[in-house]
């Protein structure tokens, strides 16, 4: 517990903490006093059952229970983790030779499990495309049709070591990816990013959708890995650490991240055997798509979150994702169990010619970078993304305040310039989150509901809080 | 008339606020009627209880508000709407008050601990929340190290008896729940007064009482070194006067502490006896003030005994001049003052014979019945809770009447008399109108936490009302000359206004007695 306080009379004036009336603050201040006036909510919004078990769970400054003390003990271990994971770019593959548990009939997905009535627009049209590139259907028709028949079998991205941004669709012969975590020996994949506009993650797949896809098979993904093998591989995490310090958040702005991954694989590419022709081919596209490495900061929170997912005892959030209909979290201590609760709607700005009205509910992996310490927790490192919401860039800086107010700790190695280099908040604590009725803030793009439209805008919005208070119940019924 | 409901998610207000944001809406045109309050199970019954209970409201959250509209015409939902988003934007401080500036200081705290984070100097937690919060934050004050200064009632005595033993094992004070008064190193708390610092302890269950004792004395030139209200259940049996014995051990120890004055309610015996044992053994001299109480028990361990804060005044002021304060005697009204009532009494229509006390502050009422009791063969009052003078029912009896407007009955859905002074000057009208009333005996209570402007109010809810051969209005006002309404100014306005203002609340109360023997002798033939 907490020192207790001597009691005022050994030192002139009073410095109080106000919960309350704000004119009891005033008044004190009034006199020469200080008084910090808090801005109360009823905790938990007053619920009684989720009050009873933050109690029980949940009592900083309070002397610490059996089960309390394991919590913590679990919580720290698990910061350990999150922050001392690495990520090493080692290759590209095509998916279906590394990503585990992906057969020729099977498509991942963002996002919590879904079955294929349910998915939104963009979703089944990305898997639409993703069926017509491996050829498994001639027409988008006849690709509905398959992916309706009950043929194909859908599952979460997450359920395979992988994370995909909006749609996240995955098929057998999409090239990944492939990082890996030597601290602990675990590792993740992802798929190229396709640049912007009409692109297969927002739901596009007509023709121009399916060649570029050929291309990325064919032509980038071979070029890029002979690179990336000549360099010996290319340290992600290091890469994050600076563009944070450079303007970026790492999930809605890239353009940092991406040009330091330019200006690291550059070297090899003109060591490699590809013509002049190529390498310009290849620093064409990666130059003109400000998100390409958004395909690689995702997999790097994911291989931090997944060295905490089955942590006994631990209260930190293990994954979010959505799948364009629900938002989905796991919790370190509760395994592999998604809560989920309706996924929000995005406030932003949309593209020319689009508006609110068009945009699908909040889809994608992407918030895997909100579950490793970077993304909307890092809005402080990255105040020109606030002009998506029409804000300042004060509004950048409260919202990592406020993240720091529900995560368990500071980020060793992702630091924020304007906070005198302080780490960004890492390990999101359900019970932080529930107590406070904070969830986490998320940057995300915008799709447009109907499939094969595309981007339409980018924004930002919170997590559903249902989803966190759910999780703690279940935390409660364990003990 | 079209009910319609308006829910604000995930906000919380505090009564007073929303009480304010009604009457604002109130104001709007098309608006009949409207109420906000928070969507607890207790507000939502009283919600069905006036039929503003709907559909939209039942399913309302604890920590949503609720707002309830009567409208004219249901075209004005939209227009009302608008008023009210403007209103919530406007109640959204933006300051981080005077404890901004440190570290992440910039955003507003929502938790004790966010806000321990930015001021960790900080060793009070003043809590005026809700009672149903009360206990959960509290307890988490004092595992933090705090000293909760807990201003609301409504609290359960299992929680405060639970908190009190806390406080004990920790070291740590709780002062209430409802404890209206404190005054820590010459800063006051709650409702209190700007009082000069000097050699005086003072440990009280009642708010008012601490604020007249600490007001006569301040202007008796005596200041005060701490205040410490404890909370009206303190010394009940339950409570056992956890915390007075607390505060008495903190101020022995306070070398800055000369006297103590224990001010009270009479306690239940056993605690008296606790008490009492205590401030006997104290190594600083301690004067009791148990209002009305039986001098036996303090008599017993030579301990000097006040049954009013005039009479304590008076024994602290002498235990400082190193005189004997069993010497304190009880005078009488001064002879100018009992010409003046012999005056007033002779202009008094014919047919005028009750005295009215309209009072804000409990302890005032009880006070002021202790000196009236001995001239009043008959009367009525809400301070005492059983008997044949005990106020059932009908508040308006054809008899005297001491009234205590803070009292549950009257504070249910609207702020405390000191605040609010709709209900009483309302009554004072009813009482101006009545041919019988005599005398109008009021408390004025000014400080922190007060009315901005009490003379105002009363001076303008009895303008135009006077009329020669009317009541007398007589009235004490608590305060000082430091206050954010200066007493000086608020004595010039109340005479103006038609007011006498005496000196103290017992010497008002005498004047309103010696008006009624006056009376008395009058109408004997």
């Amino acid at each position: 517990m907490s020192e207790p306080k001597p009691f005022p009379g050994a030192g002139p004036g009073i410095v109080a903490v106000n919960l309350g009336l704000p004119s009891f603050a005033d008044s004190l201040a009034a006199q020469g006093g200080s008084s910090l006036h808090i801005e109360w909510q009823p905790a938990a919004g007053g619920d009684p059952t989720l009050l009873a078990l933050l109690d029980r769970l949940h009592r900083p400054g309070g002397e610490l229970g059996e089960r309390q003390r394991r919590i913590e003990a679990a919580n720290e271990e698990a910061i350990t983790r999150l922050v001392t994971a690495q990520s090493l770019l080692q290759d590209i593959r095509p998916a279906r030779e590394v990503v585990p548990g992906l057969t020729e009939t099977t498509i991942l997905h963002a996002g919590p499990p879904i079955a294929w009535e349910r998915m939104c627009g963009p979703m089944q049209g990305a898997i639409a495309g993703a069926l017509i590139y491996e050829g498994q259907a001639r027409t988008p028709a006849e690709a509905f049709d398959l992916a309706a028949s009950g043929r194909i079998h859908f599952d979460s991205c997450h359920h395979h070591r992988m994370v995909g941004p909006m749609a996240g669709v995955v098929s057998p012969s999409m090239p990944v990816f492939v990082l890996h975590n030597p601290t602990h020996g675990n590792t993740a994949y992802c798929t190229l990013n396709e640049g912007l506009g009409k692109v297969l993650r927002f739901g596009a797949y007509d023709d121009e959708v399916i060649a570029r896809l050929r291309w990325l098979e064919t032509f980038l993904a071979p070029a890029l890995a002979k690179a990336i093998r000549l360099a010996g591989g290319i340290n992600v995490k290091a890469l994050i650490a600076q563009a944070l310090q450079m303007g970026d958040e790492l999930h809605n702005r890239n353009v940092a991240g991406t040009s330091l991954f330019l200006r690291t694989i550059f070297p090899s590419l003109l060591d490699s055997d590809l013509s002049k022709q190529q390498v310009r081919e290849v620093v064409d596209f990666i130059s003109s798509n400000n998100h390409f490495f958004l395909n690689l900061s995702m997999p790097t929170g994911k291989l931090a979150a997944d060295t905490i997912l089955g942590l006994p005892d631990c209260t930190l959030m293990a994954a979010m994702a959505r799948n364009g209909v629900e938002l989905g979290i796991r919790v370190a201590g509760l395994g592999e169990r998604w809560f989920t609760a309706p996924a929000g709607q995005p406030q932003g700005l949309y593209f020319g010619g689009y508006s609110a009205a068009d945009a699908n509910r909040d889809l994608g992996d992407s918030t895997i970078c909100e579950t490793a310490g970077f993304g909307g927790a890092a809005m402080a490192c990255a105040p020109a993304i606030v002009k998506f919401t029409g804000g300042q860039a004060s509004q950048a800086t409260a919202i990592t305040r406020e993240m720091y107010e529900i995560s368990y700790a500071r980020h060793r190695d992702y630091q924020i310039p304007a906070f005198d280099f302080s780490g960004t908040p890492v390990g999101v604590d359900i019970r932080k989150v529930v107590e406070r009725s904070s969830p986490p803030f998320i940057n995300t793009g915008i799709a447009h509901k109907q499939a094969g439209i595309g981007q339409v805008g980018a924004g930002l919005l919170r997590a559903p809080l249902a989803a966190f208070q759910e999780a703690l119940r279940a935390f409660g019924e364990l003990g | 008339m079209f009910l319609r409901t308006l829910i604000v998610p995930d906000r919380y207000l505090d009564s007073v606020l929303l009480m304010g944001l009604a009457a604002r809406l109130r104001g709007l045109a098309g608006v009949a009627d409207a109420s906000a309050v928070m969507g607890t199970e207790a507000n939502r019954a009283l919600l069905a209880e006036t039929g503003l209970l709907d559909e939209t409201a039942t399913a309302a959250a604890p920590g949503d508000v609720i707002v309830s509209l009567q409208l004219a015409e249901p075209t004005q939902l939209p227009a009302a709407q608008a008023a009210l988003e403007a209103m919530l934007a406007e109640l959204t401080r933006t300051d981080a008050g005077s404890g901004g500036g440190a570290g992440d200081a910039a955003t507003p705290p929502r938790t004790l601990e966010e806000a321990l984070r930015q001021r960790p100097d900080a060793s009070v937690a003043v809590i005026s929340l809700p009672g149903g919060y009360v206990a959960r934050e509290a307890r988490r004050a004092l595992e933090l190290g705090l000293h909760p200064f807990i201003f609301s009632d409504n609290v359960p005595l299992a929680d405060e008896v639970a908190l009190k033993a806390l406080g004990r094992e920790r070291g740590l004070l709780v002062m209430g729940p409802d404890c209206g008064t404190a005054i820590l190193n010459g800063l006051a708390l709650g409702f209190a007064n700007r009082v000069a610092r000097g050699p005086v302890g003072i440990i009280g269950a009642s708010g008012t009482g601490i604020q007249e004792l600490s007001c006569l004395l301040h202007r008796q030139g005596i200041g005060i070194h701490q205040a410490i209200g404890v909370g009206g259940r303190d010394l009940s049996a339950a409570v056992g006067g956890s915390s007075m014995l607390q505060a008495l051990a903190i101020l022995e120890a306070d070398p800055a502490c000369l006297v103590i004055v224990l001010v009270s309610k009479p306690p239940h015996p056993e605690v008296a006896q606790a008490v009492l044992d205590r401030a006997a053994a104290c190594a600083k001299p301690c004067v009791i003030c148990f209002l009305g109480g039986d001098p036996g028990q303090a008599a017993q361990r030579n301990l000097p005994f006040a049954r009013r804060l005039d009479l304590a005044a008076a024994m602290t002021r002498a235990v400082l001049a190193g005189e004997d304060p069993l010497t304190v005697a009880d005078a009488p009204l001064p002879p100018a003052r009992q010409a003046q009532a012999t005056t007033l009494a002779a202009d008094l229509g014919a047919g005028r014979r009750f005295v009215r006390g309209l009072f804000s502050g409990g302890t005032l009422g009880k006070e002021a019945l202790l000196v009236l009791r001995e001239s009043l063969p008959t009367y009525r009052t809400n301070l005492e809770e059983e008997g044949p003078r005990a106020l059932v029912g009908d508040d308006r009896p054809t008899d005297h009447l001491i009234l205590d407007l803070g009292d549950d009955r009257y504070t249910r859905g609207r702020p405390h008399p000191m605040i609010d002074f709709g209900l009483r000057c309302q009554r004072l009208q009813q009482e101006l109108a009545d041919p019988s009333c005599a005398v109008l005996l009021l408390d004025v209570v000014l400080g922190y936490g007060a009315h901005p402007d009490p003379a105002g109010e009363l001076a303008t809810a009895v303008a135009g009302r006077l009329q020669p051969g009317g009541p007398v209005l007589l009235a004490c006002v608590v305060g000082t000359e430091n206050d954010p309404q200066p007493r000086p100014d608020q004595v010039r306005r109340l005479t103006a206004a038609g007011f006498q203002v005496l000196d103290t609340n017992v010497e008002a109360a005498r004047m309103a007695a010696a008006i009624l023997v006056e009376l008395q002798r009058r109408n004997q033939p």
